[in-house]
């Protein structure tokens, strides 16, 4: 963060902060404490659907650190303005929302207010979960007081005055937090309601994929033109994605549920827990919020189109060459790389042709360093595409060789700059952020180093 | 024409530089600790130590090795001497068909020179890109800690022999 997004940022914090004390409306009341309700007191089919809700909302990847019990939370969560730690959402009593009522845990998830009335951090992205219906924050109240309660205390978080005063919060709920984002539309499909609901509320996509502001919101104006997270990019998923083909309902639906599609790639890097989560919902939903994407992507521009077509014929039949610029990329990635990235092999266990890879199309060239480094490991008691890690083989002037050349040969897009930079980066968090928790079944596992900040 | 760097010795090889390690060591050199498997990078039993790092052979071509130092299990002991790690995978009879024993031995020698005294977790986390078909991973788990243990206990003269 550069300096003058420092004091803009804590300027207006303290702005901020002491317009909201003076009208008193950071205040929250408490609600009262009640006994842990008897997990057997939930009615199951409710328990049910609230446990697919909770994997449409990736509550897992946030809630559980690597090698950690489900839910007890303590993931660090690097921000622009400090470390936030995740909290336990299992339903002990002194540690966890046990003595919490239902009315605490919709108040929670509708303004980010706990249930001792303090004000939560927007990295939990209640932005969004102020979509969710009271029906459906009911089934996930239920889901999580019937998880196995875990004793684990909040870690403190790492931020500095005025952001560790949870009250200057209120301000930014006032400047930020809009109720209603998501309204109903009669004259689209129920499946595209249902998707838009999902999208902009409990799957809270924009999260990532929405770049935020000084302030760390998501910009309105910008919906999901592309964001950062943990040390990756998330693409643009509007008409500005990177995407070489353009995507469609099918591709989507296919990609959210399997976790590829042969035209796109493998689901990766922070997106590998989002459809780990998505791969055992409710297929309707995943169709729903499909649907509701290929419209926020739009119907690709004609040249678009015929840009997809071309590369999806190149790809059938790759034309030989040979870099006369970059002979030491282009001679890395013909030894190291093509063996898997340029045979007969099917995806997922055969690697993407990269004229199709959305990373190598991308704006910068973070994604790739970080698969080239510590490629993709293999995920515990699931099937999973795997790559072996380059980056004990490879120097950064190879890997920036080897990037260079793939920009060139494999997009129509101009060069990266600042590559280097990136691959240092992307060795310094190398495999700390690549996968994500264990958590509960179905996820990836090996988050090795996530816990660290 | 290039020079590679084996266990200590400077070779000339013949081969073109898109060659993958694996190849140059067993047919070339005709040092065959190192294993075919997969060949794609994706079963470990052709890793070796390259800088002390453990990498994987068969997706190394030899154009990322100038100036670089290759380590393989011949490098580490002999039959007669053999090195700590091999020692420990003996003794705790670690190996049934031993095919992936040899990559295994030698990301556990990579990982005992980073760090002498790892947990159980950082040993199975460390050889988590390693499979074996027979199922002798607890025997495994053990060898490394045993091999820790004999390189803290055991005199310079062997430790001297381990990879740079």
């Amino acid at each position: 963060m550069t300096k003058s997004r420092i004091i803009v940022s804590v300027l207006a914090a303290l702005l901020i902060g002491g317009a909201v004390s003076a009208f008193a409306i950071a205040w929250r009341p408490a609600i009262a404490a009640i006994e842990p309700p008897a997990p057997l007191s939930f009615d199951l089919v409710l328990v049910k659907r609230g446990r697919d809700l909770a994997a449409i909302g990736n509550c897992n990847d946030c809630h559980t650190v690597s090698g950690g019990k489900d839910f007890a939370g303590g993931l660090p969560v690097p921000t622009p303005f400090g470390t936030i730690y995740s909290s336990n959402i299992t339903p002990d009593a002194e540690t966890g929302i046990g003595r919490w009522t239902e009315a605490a845990f919709r108040r929670a998830m509708g303004s980010g207010v706990n249930r001792d009335g303090q004000h939560l951090y927007p990295t939990f992205p209640y932005d969004h979960f102020t979509n969710v219906t009271d029906e459906d924050d009911r089934a996930l109240y239920a889901y999580l007081m019937t998880r196995q309660p875990v004793h684990a205390a909040a870690r403190a978080n790492q931020l500095s005055f005025p952001l560790d005063r949870r009250f200057v919060i209120a301000g930014w709920k006032v400047l930020f937090l809009r109720r209603g984002t998501y309204h109903p539309d009669s004259t689209k499909s129920a499946e595209w309601n249902r998707g838009a609901y999902l999208v902009e509320g409990l799957a809270h996509c924009g999260a990532c994929h929405t770049p935020r502001n000084a302030l760390g919101a998501e910009r309105a104006s910008a919906q999901f033109a592309g964001g950062d997270v943990d040390n990756w990019h998330a693409y643009a998923i509007n008409a500005q994605s990177p995407s070489p083909v353009p995507w469609d309902a099918d591709a989507l639906f296919a990609y959210l549920r399997d976790g590829w599609h042969p035209d796109h790639g493998v689901a990766r890097g922070p997106m590998a827990q989002v459809v780990s989560n998505l791969s055992s919902v409710p297929e309707s939903d995943i169709r729903a919020i499909a649907t509701y994407m290929v419209g926020v992507f739009g119907a690709p521009t004609p040249d678009r189109k015929r840009r997809g077509e071309e590369v999806l014929a190149q790809v059938k039949s790759p034309p030989v060459l040979a870099s006369k610029t970059n002979a030491a990329g282009a001679a890395i990635y013909a030894a190291a790389c093509a063996v898997c990235h340029e045979t007969d092999r099917a995806l997922p266990y055969g690697g993407v042709n990269l004229a199709l890879s959305t990373a190598v199309s991308s704006p910068d060239a973070r994604n790739v360093a970080n698969l080239v480094l510590s490629g993709v490991g293999a995920v515990e008691g699931e099937r999973s595409p795997i790559m072996p890690g380059f980056a004990s083989s490879m120097n950064d002037d190879q890997i920036a060789a080897l990037l260079n050349y793939l920009r060139s040969r494999f997009s129509n897009q101009p060069a990266w700059t600042g590559v280097e930079k990136e691959i240092e980066d992307a060795r310094r968090t190398q495999t700390v952020f690549l996968q994500t928790s264990p958590g509960p079944r179905n996820a990836p596992a090996d988050a090795m180093q996530r816990e660290k900040p | 024409m290039m020079i590679l760097k084996v266990n200590g010795h400077h070779h000339q090889i013949d081969a073109d530089p898109d060659t993958p390690l694996l190849y140059v060591l067993r047919n070339d050199l005709e040092l065959n600790a190192a294993k075919f498997g997969c060949g794609l990078g994706q079963c470990g039993s052709c890793t070796v130590i390259v800088d002390g790092k453990a990498v994987l052979s068969c997706v190394t071509p030899l154009l990322l090795l100038e100036g670089k130092q290759v380590t393989t299990l011949e490098g580490l002991g002999s039959i007669e001497a053999p090195a700590p790690i091999q020692r420990a995978f003996m003794e705790e009879q670690a190996a049934q068909c031993g095919y992936c024993i040899a990559g295994m031995m030698m990301r556990a020698q990579a990982l005992l020179q980073k760090n002498p005294k790892p947990s159980d977790e950082q040993i199975r986390a460390e050889l988590e890109p390693h499979l074996c078909r027979c199922g002798t991973h607890m025997r495994i788990l053990r060898a490394v800690h045993r091999a820790a243990h004999l390189m803290q206990t055991t005199d310079a003269s062997t430790v001297r022999r381990s990879a740079q």
